[in-house]
């Protein structure tokens, strides 16, 4: 189970003179989760519309479980399960009767189709709503019952297309136990989101998408030390402590007009207490200290170039 | 046969859809009637058409019949598209084929109930048609043709469309268009351009077959020209519901 569940190389789509893909390379391991994290209007559902075989690209390959998309597009359809961005479930049909829908779509013997059904309503909780109609569920449970109508086909490989946004946190944390649930199971995940957290609590390995273009890839932790690493930040009452503070430890970073110093430094108990000594030692006072450690927005905001505005007036 | 087994599991969502919503047969049923009760009770006397104005109007008013309903496909063609329910399906790889005959057979059989219920009712405000049981079957035809070639480009109008809403409006020039044709007065009696155009425009030959076969006179010419506009539109109505279908993500 070590082969590649899908493997893009040099993907492009524009639309008219709008450039949505410029140049996407993927490669998503079998039986692990990979995240797709990126703004709005980054390309993200037009990624996953190319993946899943709904949308043809101008330039590049892709091959899904195996399959070519351009050429064996119905064996790829058979191997995965798509859940959008909107929740598509038929609100006018009861919950049981939009899994049971998926089932005779897919083939399936009745019974065996009644099974199914029953025991995805039971594991997502929709045992008690199954008879009413989709309308009348929450946000939450038309996540998961879109998300159970997709496993009726048990696919292999499923795309989530930014499966908690709009949720609430608890909605949210209940969708990322399922996705870990789908991936203990041996089933591969492919899902974009905007959230930085989703990614950092569920992926394997996570690509940051940026109008189109790959700007980094990694794991979680790959993609945090690509960022300048943590530093203490100290700050002053006045000019005078900031010279003489900048003068006994070089190496660090001044900000005049906000009175503060960056020294280096990994934010220890041990570092934190020579570095409080040393100032000692020369009297110099500090008014505050706080430790930072870059995370996953540092390195959002670092590479997709939003924040680097504010990152540069610091 | 894969086509035939998801048109019907398809076929049965919608008919379950008709059921759950019947505003959506209701207005297809309400609206031609009170047309009718309009047509009949209060201009129909003013209207000098040669033959009994509710005789007249009928034939008209199972097009319009027809018109009214079709509102009610285009929005749901409109929100299995928007809501993404179309997508869901192609990934699934169930026939476009499937997706799109059964809203065009609920369409119909919307339809003849609708347009069945509206004959009822112009049989109680003095419809006495002449024709016998072939010639019904002659009407029950061009009727079902008429509502395959509007189902086809009413489908297709659900599909380009932005919105549900527009969707729905793409319906209101199909329900404009029986009053410029021959259902409620014969084009000899209107003015120049609109005369011409209610000569040329599709609906005036249908309606002159259906009126031909209930009054025992039927003419051979309107039905070739009616015939031939029904194959027309629904071919149009069918390629252009395909492209979209095919090419919408």
């Amino acid at each position: 189970m070590n082969g590649s569940a899908i493997a893009a190389s040099g993907l492009r789509k524009a639309y008219k003179d709008k450039v949505v893909l410029d140049g996407i390379d993927l490669d998503v391991k079998s039986g692990t989760i990979f995240a797709l994290l990126g703004p709005n209007g980054a390309g993200k559902t037009t990624t996953v519309n190319v993946l899943t075989t709904l949308l043809a690209p101008d330039a590049g390959t892709v091959v899904v479980a195996g399959h070519d998309v351009a050429t064996e597009t119905k064996a790829v359809r058979a191997a995965i399960g798509v859940t959008g961005q909107f929740a598509s479930v038929d609100d006018l049909l009861t919950g049981e009767e939009n899994l049971l829908l998926m089932a005779d779509l897919l083939h399936l013997p009745k019974a065996e189709g009644r099974r199914i059904a029953g025991r995805l309503l039971d594991r997502f909780d929709l045992a008690e709503a199954a008879g009413k109609p989709a309308a009348s569920y929450s946000g939450g449970m038309r996540r998961k019952l879109d998300l159970a109508m997709t496993l009726v086909g048990e696919p292999q490989i499923i795309f989530l297309d930014e499966p908690t946004t709009g949720l609430d946190p608890r909605s949210r944390r209940t969708m990322w136990e399922i996705i870990r649930e789908l991936v203990a199971g041996g089933t591969t995940i492919f899902l974009t989101t905007q959230y930085l957290e989703e990614a950092d609590q569920l992926a394997d390995r996570i690509a940051v998408l940026d109008q189109g273009r790959l700007v980094a890839e990694g794991t979680a932790d790959e993609l945090k030390r690509r960022v300048p690493g943590s530093h203490v930040r100290l700050r002053f009452t006045g000019r005078d402590e900031l010279d003489a503070a900048a003068r006994i430890l070089p190496g660090s970073t001044r900000d005049d007009e906000e009175l503060t110093l960056q020294v280096p430094g990994d934010g220890g108990v041990r570092s934190l207490r020579a570095l409080l000594e040393q100032l000692d030692a020369h009297s110099v006072d500090v008014e505050e200290l706080s430790v930072h450690t870059p995370d996953l927005d540092d390195v959002f905001l670092a590479l997709t170039g939003t924040a680097n505005k504010e990152v540069n007036a610091r | 046969m894969k086509v035939i087994a998801d048109s019907t599991t398809m076929l049965r969502r919608n008919f379950r859809h008709t059921m759950r919503n019947p505003v959506a047969l209701f207005n297809g049923i309400v609206m031609p009637v009170f047309l009718m009760f309009l047509m009949v009770y209060v201009f129909g006397g003013a209207f000098s058409v040669g033959v009994d104005y509710a005789d007249y109007a009928t034939p008209g008013l199972m097009l319009t019949t027809i018109c009214y309903g079709i509102g009610a496909t285009a929005i749901a063609v409109n929100s299995d598209m928007t809501t993404g329910f179309i997508n869901r399906l192609r990934v699934m790889d169930v026939s476009r084929a499937a997706v799109l005959n059964a809203h065009v057979i609920i369409t119909m059989l919307r339809s003849l109930v609708a347009i069945a219920f509206v004959t009822g009712v112009a049989f109680l405000m003095g419809f006495r048609p002449s024709a016998g049981f072939a010639e019904w079957l002659g009407v029950i035809g061009i009727v079902a043709l008429t509502v395959l070639a509007i189902g086809w480009l009413t489908v297709a109008f659900g599909l380009a469309a932005k919105t549900p809403e527009s969707a729905g409006l793409a319906a209101v020039p199909l329900m404009l268009l029986p009053f410029l044709s021959s259902a409620f007065v014969p084009a000899g009696k209107m003015g120049p351009g609109a005369r011409q155009f209610a000569e040329y425009q599709p609906f005036t030959p249908i309606i002159e077959t259906l009126r031909g076969l209930l009054t025992g006179a039927p003419s051979a010419g309107s039905a070739i020209t009616a015939i031939a506009w029904c194959a027309g539109l629904t071919l149009v109505g069918y390629l252009w519901a395909r492209a979209s279908f095919n090419k919408r993500a």
